[in-house]
């Protein structure tokens, strides 16, 4: 019944997609001018049809109804609920159910709040955003219907892919998305203002806090997937350049950009036809990225079942869409007018500095991550690692964190280095000096040696800004600023530190040896059986000491899960501020010995604290903003009805 | 303001769309190439490799590799009670049993209990069920995955791999590859 | 409006002839380093037949050799051989093996060849998953770990 509810629900809100895109398209034809006033209401109803219909899903997931295929597939009755909750979107139709939810949301949330556009704009804008849930309707309706019934109720579900049990996981998908498909409101603000030529600091203005928001998720689940790649994996690294990691990572890029560019359209109103361009590229990253995890056409993809229809289908639905938008950019771009001059040396020139490197990256790692297809129809089979992507990227990542400390500091539309320089005396002699330092320590490769020596003279410079500010009174979007590029040199500092100094050991010992590691005394204390509502382990209780201090335990695990079968390595981690220990336990060989990993990584955790940051100031930013335009409609409602009054 | 001067070519402005174009030919072409998807499996033509496998159950017995080669075609289905695809492709074995094909199974990894409760719910087409507890004929096979259905000529050579369930619109094919088998 | 026109049409053109210069660099470098660091697939023939030069960064792919695993007085070093039936290439592995690299069972080794001809492998991935999945199955095989990554989204 509650599957049936939720899919009347969804072909509901589908219809009304349709509804939203053709009133919208009539009265901005002029041919229907009195259906505009539908547009908003249908855009509000259609995202909460399909709240409804998501929540349709979460119920049958937590029942664990085993009638529905899908939760068949992906559930288990023994499963603890947090995960059973998980198990909704972890899998490839609710996870695009999660899609369409929260595109349907977005564009709801955009028909209730946003007044400040033209309301031609609005429209074109809510017509763009249908055009394009449209779409993703019609995939999920025709050929990934979530709700379909199995012949016969299965007796027990599949179970969910035990790394996929972890707390921080079951969360990261929902962030990730959000951030995903709250780019495709900047898209249909793109094409509202291409469609009726109203780009200027209104439309960036509008754009801006839905661009922040969905860069906001970005950010947080970028952080929080390679936080869990790190312990959840076991290999001791943050980051592999996985083909889904880059497709998280390449509308970060795109959208950071954008940020930087609507802030200058909004200031100045310069970058007009950019700035829109980078809206309809931030959007087609998130669909390009989702379309390749999805399509299993890059090797390295994974573990749903992967139908070739279904590859084809969401082809054709990013075809129409970016191809679409791209059509209609390389039509109306020539008439967006030129926006406001400036000079090199000035905020604006920092700022296309900025945009210009962060797109060289993001050009980096698009190739490299359809390098394997291309090499493939060549007749190769190849993958591609951080050989190619560390120093590709570094190579546009170092001069924009160069300019990244002198940028915030120039004025806008025309300014000299010459006036700067004192300020940036102290954070270059900084680098110099650590440059130096590093320089004598041999081992160190080059990145995480640039890395060392940028980072901490990147933190002071960030905070520069303040200078000669009253900290109570610097508005907070300039707060946002300073912590977020603080924060970049704070998770630079922890990336290179990570590199540059992390120690391994890699042994085989009897339960009460003893194990160094940088620091670190680790005993092998015992191994005990545990289990867990679904799997059954073995811990090894160990004692780790740092530094000849109290020994705190630590237990890594061998973890066999029975629904699925399947073993993972649980690894353990003791922070301290300084650094993390990590430990994975392997297996024990036929003389007795077990196998030990440790790893002692200072100052790692500041990559994922220096993430935090970046969002933090995100945060910060959007906050300033929203509370700063409340206050603005306030005023003026406050202002019309004093006038209102006076006029009586 | 200069009226809309192409200031910027306006071929550039086509730029993105072209790289997007090529973007879109480049993936299609992964899309359809059929080459690494759909390579035949290296033990075609091959005999099925020796194995020896308990009973899974109490009223079929084991199957062992010279239970195969019976000098008839037959089908050797691996599946296993904790895999939903295998509990939809039931049905479609059900068809086939009914049709005269002889099936055997090797259950991958099951536990007994559960594995009686799925033959119970979803029929059992099986002449013989071998318990693979470690997967071991199974990797010998060359078969990564459940289900999979084999055919198995007269010699007990294998003649025909599929992979996934068997769809009801499959059951023509099966059919049809069985008769080869026995050519 | 227009004032200094001519210096604000140079300023623009420097801007894009910038923009330009930074993605054909971006195009030109990715290109160079896709060539001479991606890392390409073998097989046991194609290594024997035709090995890639030693400390270059590739992947291997075959069976493990019956019987060939053997561990090292350390504990943690194996060494093993990996062959597709034609060819065989010893490999040298330190780490803790994934679950499910077994004997006469598939395995993905990344790592370079050593100057001895033994395979050094900094990882391996083994042949996984018991949920079926049709249509990838052969290169299921790589990416065992990683799927779980994939999962994810």
């Amino acid at each position: 019944m509650i599957a049936e509810l939720g899919l009347a629900a969804l072909w509901l809100a589908a219809a009304l997609a349709v509804l939203q895109l053709v009133a919208g398209s009539l009265a901005l034809s002029g041919k229907a001018q009195g259906l505009g006033g539908v547009v908003r209401p249908v855009a509000m109803v259609q995202g909460g049809l399909a709240l409804l219909s998501f929540a349709a899903l979460i119920v049958l997931f937590c029942q664990t109804d085993l009638s529905v295929k899908l939760v068949a597939l992906n559930s288990h009755s023994a499963k603890p609920l947090i995960y059973k909750l998980a198990g909704t979107w972890g899998n490839h139709e609710g996870s695009m159910l999660l899609w369409v939810t929260v595109m349907g949301l977005a564009g709801g949330f955009v028909a209730l709040v946003e007044r400040r556009l033209p309301e031609a704009t609005m429209l074109a804008t809510l017509a763009g955003q249908a055009f394009v849930s449209i779409g993703f309707y019609a995939f999920l309706l025709m050929s990934s219907n979530p709700f379909e019934r199995l012949p016969q109720p299965a007796i027990e579900g599949q179970g969910l892919n035990p790394l996929l049990q972890d707390i921080g996981l079951a969360f990261h998908p929902p962030t990730l998305y959000l951030g995903y498909v709250g780019l495709s409101v900047a898209f249909s603000f793109a094409i509202g203002a291409l469609i009726t030529r109203e780009v200027g600091p209104a439309f960036a203005r509008a754009m801006r806090p839905w661009v922040m928001g969905a860069w906001i998720f970005l950010t947080i689940g970028i952080t929080a997937g390679s936080y869990w790649a790190y312990y959840e994996l076991g290999w001791g690294g943050w980051w592999f350049w996985d083909p889904v990691e880059n497709a998280s990572l390449m509308p970060w890029l795109a959208a950071t950009a954008l940020l930087h560019s609507a802030s200058v359209l909004a200031a100045r109103n310069a970058l007009r036809a950019w700035t829109i361009m980078l809206g309809v590229v931030a959007f087609s990253m998130s669909m390009v990225g989702t379309f390749l995890v999805r399509s299993g056409i890059l090797t390295s993809v994974h573990a749903f079942a992967v139908d070739p229809e279904r590859g084809t289908f969401i082809l054709a639905l990013l075809a129409i869409n970016i191809g679409a938008a791209l059509l209609l950019f390389a039509l109306r771009a020539a008439t967006v007018t030129e926006g406001e001059r400036f000079t090199v040396t000035s905020r604006e020139g920092a700022l296309v500095f900025n945009n210009v490197m962060l797109t060289g990256i993001l050009g980096i790692v698009l190739v490299g991550t359809l390098y394997p297809l291309l090499a493939e129809a060549m007749g190769s089979k190849v993958s591609v690692g951080p050989p190619y992507f560390n120093p590709a990227g570094a190579i546009f990542a170092v001069p924009m964190l160069v300019v990244l400390a002198v940028g915030p500091l120039l004025r806008w539309r025309r300014d000299s280095f010459s006036r700067v320089r004192g300020q940036l005396l102290l954070p270059l002699l900084l680098a110099l000096g650590l440059a130096a330092g590093v320089a004598f320590n041999r081992g160190i490769d080059l990145l995480p040696a640039i890395g060392l020596a940028l980072a901490p003279a990147l933190m002071l410079a960030s905070l520069l800004p303040l200078r000669a500010r009253s900290l109570m009174r610097t508005p907070l979007p300039i707060w946002g600023m300073v912590v977020a590029h603080f924060g970049m040199g704070v998770a630079l500092f922890g990336m290179a530190s990570d590199s540059a100094f992390s120690t391994e050991r890699l042994v085989a010992v009897y339960v009460g040896d003893n194990v160094g590691v940088g620091p670190w005394q680790v005993r092998l204390d015992r191994i005990e059986p545990v289990a867990g509502p679904n799997w059954t382990a073995l811990e090894a209780k160990m004692l780790a000491s740092y530094d000849g201090g109290a020994a705190v335990e630590i237990d890594p695990q061998a973890r066999n899960f029975w629904a699925p079968p399947q073993q993972t390595a649980e690894s353990a981690l003791l922070t301290r501020w300084n650094g993390q220990l990590y430990a994975v336990l392997g297996e024990q060989g036929e003389d007795g010995r077990w196998q030990l990993r440790l790893w002692w990584k200072p100052f790692v955790p500041m990559i994922w604290l220096g993430g935090l940051l970046i969002a933090l100031g995100g945060v910060l930013a959007l906050f300033g903003r929203v509370a700063s335009d409340v206050r603005r409609v306030i005023a003026r409602d406050k202002i019309a009805y004093r006038r209102q009054k006076q006029g009586r | 303001m200069n009226e809309g001067a192409p200031r910027t070519s306006r071929w550039a402005l086509w730029l993105p769309l072209a790289v997007f174009g090529l973007f879109v030919a480049l993936v299609l072409y992964g899309l359809l190439r059929p080459a690494s998807r759909d390579i035949p499996s290296t033990m075609i033509g091959k005999p099925l490799p020796a194995f020896d496998l308990p009973a899974a159950q109490p009223d079929r017995p084991g199957l062992a590799q010279a239970n195969m080669a019976t000098g008839k075609p037959r089908l050797l289905n691996i599946f296993a009670s904790w895999c939903i695809p295998c509990a939809a492709e039931a049905p479609q074995l059900g068809e086939l049993a009914r049709l005269g094909v002889e099936i055997d199974g090797i259950a991958i990894r099951d536990h007994r209990e559960d594995l009686a409760a799925f033959l119970a719910r979803y029929g059992n087409p099986y002449a013989r069920i071998g318990a693979d507890d470690v997967s071991a004929v199974q990797l010998a096979m060359g078969s990564s995955g459940v289900p999979e259905t084999f055919v198995i000529d007269g010699k007990g050579t294998i003649r025909y791999q599929h992979i996934g369930d068997i769809r009801a619109d499959q059951i023509p094919m099966i059919l049809q590859k069985l008769q080869e088998a026995g050519q | 409006m227009n004032t200094g026109g001519i210096k604000a049409k140079h300023q623009r053109l420097v801007l894009v002839l910038v923009a330009l210069a930074a993605l054909l660099g971006a195009g030109l470098l990715a290109v160079w380093g896709l060539r001479s660091q991606a890392s390409y697939f073998y097989l046991p023939a194609e290594m024997a037949a035709n090995p890639p030069e030693t400390g270059r960064a590739v992947r291997l792919g075959g069976m493990v050799e019956a019987g060939s695993i053997k561990t090292a007085a350390d504990g943690v070093t194996i060494r093993f051989m990996v062959g597709d039936g034609k060819a065989r290439v010893p490999v040298i592995f330190r780490g803790i093996v994934p679950d499910l690299f077994k004997e006469s069972s598939g395995v993905v080794a990344e790592g370079r060849i050593g100057p001895d001809g033994t395979f050094v492998a900094d990882n391996l991935l083994a042949k996984h998953d018991e949920r079926y999945v049709p249509r990838e199955m052969k290169d299921m095989t790589e990416q065992q770990a990683r799927a779980a990554v994939v999962e994810t989204q």
